[in-house]
């Protein structure tokens, strides 16, 4: 049975919460919670809700994930 | 985590990969016009128990907003790539039926699929079925201990590319063993974003190459499961689980 690639994945932001972490809707429907990559932070790359953003997650912590772009 | 096999596990893990093989042998046999996914579901079934082993695959991955897998083999016709759902499907002259079957035996895993013509196919669909099948026998040829994982991936996506098909990207092969999926991930395809691996004698892999005809984007249907091409050109899938050797490599899902 094949596995679904976990690296990287697809994700809408529902909602901004502090400190820089967003409420994110998976394109399976799954919500997780996400920071933003420290890259993206230096870069002062903004997310607003709505925006489309790509996660990297774990297969350990499924609820957890890294915005690593804003696409 | 990646776990090398000590010899005892890996005597385990062939006997899982025999009931694997035979078990696939028993259903392309059956795989006729007329005949419905969910019989061969059933037969497979009915034979992993006779061997006193226990289907992988009926009731994996259940979590919330999709339901575990219900059936002992994944059954994909022809736009289908992966994770089909056996049922009332009846098979038509000129499909192509990918069957993917997994079990458990002594706490340890095997994994294979194949595609299988049902009667007479058409030049173009036994072209793509030829190719997936000749790049799981090159992947499996170029795993050596020492050499690297990317190499594994890179002899697959060459001849498949070289050959105008293209290879699934949002599905990869994955390590196996005492779980049906097990750390490293073996994409089909070179990408850099990926970890780089050697291999290592003891180290067990599950190589499954998804060749699409057309582009090589997927998509899932809205059982959680299936996995369709988007362009709706047919997909052929091959898979097996191989150990690493001293030597090089070994089959372990061969009858």
């Amino acid at each position: 049975m094949a596995k679904e690639e976990a690296i990287r994945v697809e994700a809408v932001v529902k909602d901004a919460l502090p400190n820089a972490m967003f409420r994110v809707e998976l394109e399976n429907g799954h919500q997780v919670l996400a920071h933003v990559s420290g890259k993206m932070r230096m870069h002062f790359i903004r997310i607003l809700p709505g925006d489309k953003v790509t996660i990297e997650m774990s297969p350990y912590d499924l609820s957890k994930g890294r915005i690593v772009y804003r696409g | 985590m990646i776990t090398l096999k000590s010899p005892r596990e890996l005597a385990l893990m062939r006997e899982a990969g025999r009931i694997v093989a035979e078990v696939l042998a028993a259903l392309s046999e059956k795989t006729k016009p007329g005949v419905t996914t969910g019989e061969l579901d059933a037969l497979a079934e009915q034979t992993i128990l006779a061997h006193k082993a226990i289907p992988a695959f009926k009731g994996y991955g259940g979590s919330r907003g999709r339901p575990a897998f219900p059936a002992s083999i994944c059954a994909s016709v022809n736009d289908e790539v992966v994770h089909g759902i056996p049922g009332p499907v009846v098979l038509k002259e000129g499909d192509i039926l990918s069957i993917d079957v997994g079990v458990c035996r002594g706490g340890y895993f095997g994994d294979a699929a194949k595609t299988v013509p049902v009667g007479r196919i058409s030049p173009e669909a036994a072209r793509l079925v030829a190719i997936c099948r000749e790049s799981l026998e090159r992947a499996v040829a170029s795993v050596k201990p020492g050499g690297k994982l990317v190499d594994v991936s890179r002899a697959i996506q060459q001849y498949v590319e070289l050959n105008g098909c293209s290879v699934v990207r949002k599905f990869v092969g994955h390590g196996i063993g005492a779980e049906m999926h097990e750390d490293p991930q073996i994409p089909n395809y070179v990408s850099s974003e990926f970890p780089e691996l050697v291999l290592k004698p003891g180290m067990t892999l599950a190589i499954e190459p998804m060749v699409n005809q057309g582009g090589y984007r997927v998509r899932t249907e809205s059982n959680g499961w299936t996995v369709v091409t988007e362009d709706g050109s047919l997909s052929a899938h091959f898979e097996h689980t191989v150990a690493v050797t001293r030597e090089g490599a070994e089959v372990l899902t061969l009858p």
